[in-house]
């Protein structure tokens, strides 16, 4: 017998054959067991001897801490270690593109729900109970919730267009961080500075915070392995990220700690910062003991970033026939207390922010603040999302100042492939915009609602609120782009290692990279594109480690594209070095040889044996580092620059019904159009557009996390409400395969794109319904009926 | 913490009275989160499912009585047309899983404002009946609220059912959320028309402390349709008629600002529930 080398519910190896390569839709390894409730979940892990970990968290958004006293919570029966940032080994502070963030609160706490102790004791209740035994003398301040005003931005008014300049005094003033409260300002600058056009348009918008809502709460498993190092079990979306994070935290080497991905429950961008990472790492190496953290769902809305709420204005400028002849838009990201990837999402909204159009001249200034609300991150549509919902206003407005239809406008000015990005990079590969379009619009409307509709059919749904009354029919359209994959010059790539050798009498092949699955189904793509590639049934995908190179992050809609690609290239040299070995023992030409369901043809002689005879005992190991072609930073005054690897779009038409008198809204349809380049697995694209659209539209009708004075006051799902099945309406769903020459496959990323179209299309179906303007999301029922 | 398991009510009012500060779980659909969140460490927990004859209802001398232990899922499948004020109301909270565990009586327990039985209990007239070893009281539901999350039983007592009459008349429910399933209420309205006794029931919910009677909207509607010789003409209402309850139902109700919604938005979604509920229950009764 041999010990067990790893905790209970860790992952194994997955293997399922395939039944189909890149194109089909083959069953998920993971599905069966996540159906039947068998798939062990990173809190479902467990091992002998571990002890737990908690979190005792600010509850003020902004105070200095005069001292900690961790002796009473110390002396409690049960308890192992209480540590401080006293007790981080090495950096204090960590982040992912800015550190600034303490791995534990030093002397200053930001924000509401901020770690500021830990303890490990042999329950969690125990631990829990420790934790309130900590005492924090707090100096309580007053916290600073106004983006705008963080920056010591002047409010607006409609008068005056241009952005009002940073105030050095104010900065200095309330600056949390020593950099002042400004983390970035994007700037980009196209055409004339000052342009005029006969038809102009205006408005504000506001969009609230939205959270990633994932189900699978942040948890992990450290278990030191008694060389100084740690080995950490976590849910993640990028494991080398975190390990390099942690590294820094621990003052350890790469060697010592060791990441595996345990089963995550959803992401949508809230994994990529760390959570309880170093956390539990610390208690482990002072314990001695295995630590397992799992946070409750309502630390959960502590536990990691959201998706940036953002304050916007946008002048439009066409000519009468509709020709758009200026933007011009400021965006204030409000990214809480640390930067997170604010950077990235301000760089995002900036070059992203007017939308799948053509304009000559562009004047963007988007800026990200630091405040004491929570921090923002990376949340699905990272940047775009709320843009859009500007965007797609202004030109519904424009198109009504106009007298014009929204889709002949949208078409009118839309992207296509040749036309210049505002940031002057020429999209050099389809733009297939306007036929994204002419799509939804030719997909046929749902009927009328009938006089005797279902009451789960109707606004209200079963608790019976109307039988019609009041009820208005609305429809909007909105179209949408997302950069895929990293941005502005970073230098973004995977690692895949890929083996084939002959098992049992049969070729298998296994692929192993640090790529995170997050729920989406890169296992599943990973197996298609080496069946495809090598031309076998059995594909292992190996456990995702730290053992292999970095598979960059689950986020960007990249993995499928940058990962899929390392995958690819790693299939390739193995299928190289196959074929040279067979070859060399069979005499044919390399030329002449394919791989084809675990057979080795030749093209004059059929089929020459199978590959797991030819193969013998050799074993083929392969592992390629693959990057996606460079892009480059903007230039820091104009914006311009061929920032982006590859654009997506997507477009939604929504149907609503609206009670106007209670300002209940059932969306009815949500129909979507979006080129993917090549549906890799079409099922998961499906899968991936309806899960977006349903983001989306839980950001346009429900989905807030409420805060008052920097207090966060709905973390529970009770009050976060995220949309029902009787809230999404089936999609009728239209998927392109226009190929970017570019890309593996010719593939298009394809999680975000539907999270940024959907909402803007619903927020327009209901001003449709209702005559509103709705300048805010979330549309809550009282902005519908203005009480 | 201790966990009791009567097996019989007369073991339950026992305990109960031993154990006053015994905290009952019935369904545990309220009780769990509280514990959940470590928002009460009781001493003792009462498990009250064990005691059969709280999970069952009977026809008793015209009235029917629902043990505190039924669960919304069957007052749907096997009281919808006995109760069906109340069974409008089941058919709101939560989800399935809810509803195959919550009960009525745990409601009346938890007493939240916001419960979705209260509005359908109060517009029905309903009586709780609640007991401990020194004895048996029927409470009129409009008296059982007391406070925010507090109701009239003495620590030594449980509720053992509710005494609701079947409706002579048609009965509303009605509940605003801001999704279209599963969501705590912004607002709700029960109504029930009592034409054997010439007389209206109401019940607001999340709008005030307690769940409570819209008593001014109640007299003006009983006596207009008595005025207007309506309960046995049964004639169309007078847009007038429906207008003036709405507004009373609405001047009834003293919400507050919370994280569900605001205070106007609360009254004024009152105001239409309480006129559409009204019209739709009256053309049901002009249809039988
Ligand atoms: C996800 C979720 C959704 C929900 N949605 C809704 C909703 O839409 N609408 C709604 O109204 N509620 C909702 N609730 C709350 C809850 O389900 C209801 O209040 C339900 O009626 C409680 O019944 P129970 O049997 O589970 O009560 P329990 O949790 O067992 O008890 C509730 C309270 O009543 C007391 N109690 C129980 N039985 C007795 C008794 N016989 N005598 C004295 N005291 C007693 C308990 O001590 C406790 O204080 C929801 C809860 C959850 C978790």
């Amino acid at each position: 017998m041999t010990a067990p080398t790893g905790p209970a519910g860790a992952p194994r190896g997955l293997s399922t054959q395939v039944t189909a390569g890149v194109g089909s839709s083959p069953r998920r390894p993971d599905g069966t067991p996540k159906v039947k409730g068998e798939f062990a979940y990173s809190s479902d892990m467990w091992m002998e001897d571990m002890i737990w970990g908690v979190t005792l968290r600010s509850p003020h958004p902004y105070a200095r801490i005069r001292s900690i006293d961790i002796g009473a919570a110390l002396a409690m029966p049960g308890v192992y270690a209480v540590l401080t940032h006293e007790d981080v080994p090495c950096s204090k502070f960590y982040g992912l593109e800015i550190v600034d963030q303490p791995v534990l609160a030093v002397d200053t706490v930001r924000y509401h729900g901020e770690p500021v102790a830990l303890v490990a004791a042999d329950h969690p209740e125990i631990a829990r109970q420790a934790t309130k035994s900590i005492r924090v003398d707090y100096d309580v301040y007053e916290p600073i919730t106004d983006a705008r005003l963080a920056l010591g931005h002047p409010g607006w008014n409609q008068v005056h267009n241009a952005p009002g300049a940073v105030s050095e005094l104010s900065r200095e003033r309330a600056a949390l961080h020593p950099q002042g409260n400004l983390v970035r300002h994007l700037k980009l600058r196209k055409g004339h500075s000052d342009p005029v056009a006969d038809v102009v348009v205006g408005g504000e918008y506001e969009v609230g915070m939205q959270d990633q809502a994932f189900l699978g709460p942040e948890s992990g498993l450290a278990v030191p392995t008694g060389d100084g190092g740690v080995e950490l079990y976590v849910a993640t979306q990028w494991l080398h990220v975190d390990q390099r994070q942690i590294c820094a935290a621990l003052g350890l080497s790469p060697e010592k700690v060791r990441l595996t991905l345990a089963g995550v429950g959803g992401a949508f961008g809230g994994r990529e910062d760390l959570s309880m990472h170093v956390h539990a790492c610390m208690l482990a190496l002072h314990t001695g003991k295995p630590v397992k953290m799992v946070y409750n769902r309502e630390e959960s809305f502590f536990g990691h970033v959201h998706r940036h709420p953002a304050v916007m204005r946008f002048e439009h400028g066409a000519d009468r026939a509709g020709t758009l002849i200026y933007v011009k838009a400021e965006i204030y990201l409000d990214g809480g207390a640390y930067a997170s990837s604010t950077p990235a999402v301000v760089g995002n909204a900036g070059t992203m922010g007017i939308g799948p159009y053509i304009v000559p001249n562009v004047q963007v200034d988007a800026y990200g603040a630091y405040t004491n609300n929570p921090p923002c991150g990376a949340m699905r549509g990272f940047g775009s999302v709320q843009a859009a919902f500007a965007y797609e206003a202004q030109m519904d407005k424009l198109a009504a100042e106009l007298g014009m239809d929204p889709v002949e406008l949208r078409c009118r000015n839309a992207l296509t492939e040749g036309s210049q990005a505002p940031t002057g990079q020429v999209i050099d590969s389809p733009a297939p915009v306007e036929e994204l379009l002419r799509r939804l619009q030719a997909i046929q409307l749902p009927p009328q609602r009938n006089a005797d509709a279902d009451l789960r059919d109707l606004p209200g749904g079963v608790a019976n609120t109307t039988h019609g009354e009041g009820v208005m029919r609305g429809v909007g359209y909105a179209v949408a782009y997302k950069n895929v994959g990293f941005s502005e010059g970073f230098d973004d790539y995977s690692t895949a290692r890929v083996r084939l050798e002959a098992v049992a009498g049969e070729a298998t092949v296994t692929v192993h990279t640090a790529a995170a699955e997050v729920g989406q189904g890169l296992v599943t793509v990973e197996q298609q594109i080496a069946r495809t590639e090598l031309g076998v049934h059995a594909v292992v995908v190996h456990p995702k480690d730290t053992q292999v190179g970095s598979g960059g992050s689950t986020s960007a809609s990249r993995q499928t594209y940058v990962t899929g690609g390392a995958v690819k290239a790693a299939c390739e040299k193995v299928r190289e070095r196959a074929l040279k070995a067979i070859r060399q023992r069979t005499g044919h030409a390399t030329a002449d040889l394919r791989l084809d369901s675990g057979k080795v043809i030749s093209e004059r002689e059929g089929v020459i044996g199978t590959l797991a005879d030819l193969l013998g005992d050799e074993v083929i190991d392969e592992t390629v580092e693959w990057h996606h072609r460079p892009t480059v930073a903007v230039d820091p005054e104009t914006g311009q620059g061929f920032a982006h690897v590859q654009y997506a779009f997507s477009a939604h038409r929504a149907v609503v019904d609206v009670d106007t008198e209670l300002g209940l809204v059932k969306v009815v349809a949500l129909d979507c159009v979006q080129d993917v380049g090549k549906a890799v697995n079409p099922q998961a694209v499906v899968g991936q557009i309806q899960g977006g659209s349903a983001q989306g539209l839980g950001l346009a009708v429900m989905e807030e996390i409420l805060i008052s004075g920097g207090k966060i006051k709905n973390p529970s799902f009770t009050d976060y409400l995220i949309p029902t099945i009787l809230d999404m309406p089936p999609m009728r769903i239209e998927v392109l395969e226009y190929a970017d020459p570019h890309a593996p496959y010719g593939l298009r990323g394809v999680g975000e794109p539907p999270t940024i179209s959907s909402g803007p299309a619903i927020v327009a179906a209901i001003r449709d319904a209702t005559g509103l303007p709705l300048q805010r999301v979330p549309v809550r029922p009282e902005h519908i009926t203005g009480t | 913490m201790e966990f009791l398991q009567p097996a019989t009510w007369a073991e339950a009012l026992q305990l109960k009275a031993v154990h006053p500060q015994a905290v009952p779980i019935q369904g545990g659909t309220d009780v769990m989160v509280e514990l959940n969140f470590d928002r009460h460490r009781p001493e003792f927990l009462l498990d009250l499912s064990r005691v059969g004859e709280l999970a069952q209802w009977a026809p008793e001398n015209g009235h029917i009585r629902l043990g505190a232990g039924v669960t919304y899922a069957r007052i749907l499948t096997e009281l919808s047309d006995r109760l069906p004020g109340l069974a409008m109301a089941s058919r709101t909270v939560g989800s399935p899983q809810i509803r195959n565990r919550g009960t009525v009586g745990g409601n009346l327990g938890a007493a939240s404002p916001a419960g979705d039985a209260h509005p359908a209990l109060l517009a029905a007239f309903a009586q709780v009946e609640v007991e401990s070893v020194s004895g048996l009281r029927q409470i009129p539901v409009a008296e059982f609220y007391t406070g925010v999350k507090r109701n009239a039983l003495s620590p030594d007592e449980l509720i053992k059912a509710v005494l609701i009459t079947p409706p002579t008349g048609p009965q509303q429910f009605c509940k605003i959320g801001t999704r279209n399933a599963m969501v705590i209420s912004v607002a709700a309205f029960g109504l029930a028309l009592h034409p054997d006794r010439k007389a209206v029931g109401t019940g607001i919910g999340s709008a005030a402390p307690t769940p409570r009677r819209a008593l001014e909207a109640e007299r003006f509607l009983a006596q207009s349709l008595t005025d207007d010789g309506l309960w046995e003409f049964r004639g169309a209402l007078p847009d007038a008629t429906s207008r003036r309850f709405a507004d009373l139902v609405a001047d009834a109700a003293s919400p507050i600002d919370d994280v569900r919604g605001t205070a106007r938005y609360r009254v004024h979604s009152l105001s239409v529930m309480a006129r559409r509920a009204l019209i739709w229950a009256w053309n049901d009764f002009r249809r039988v």
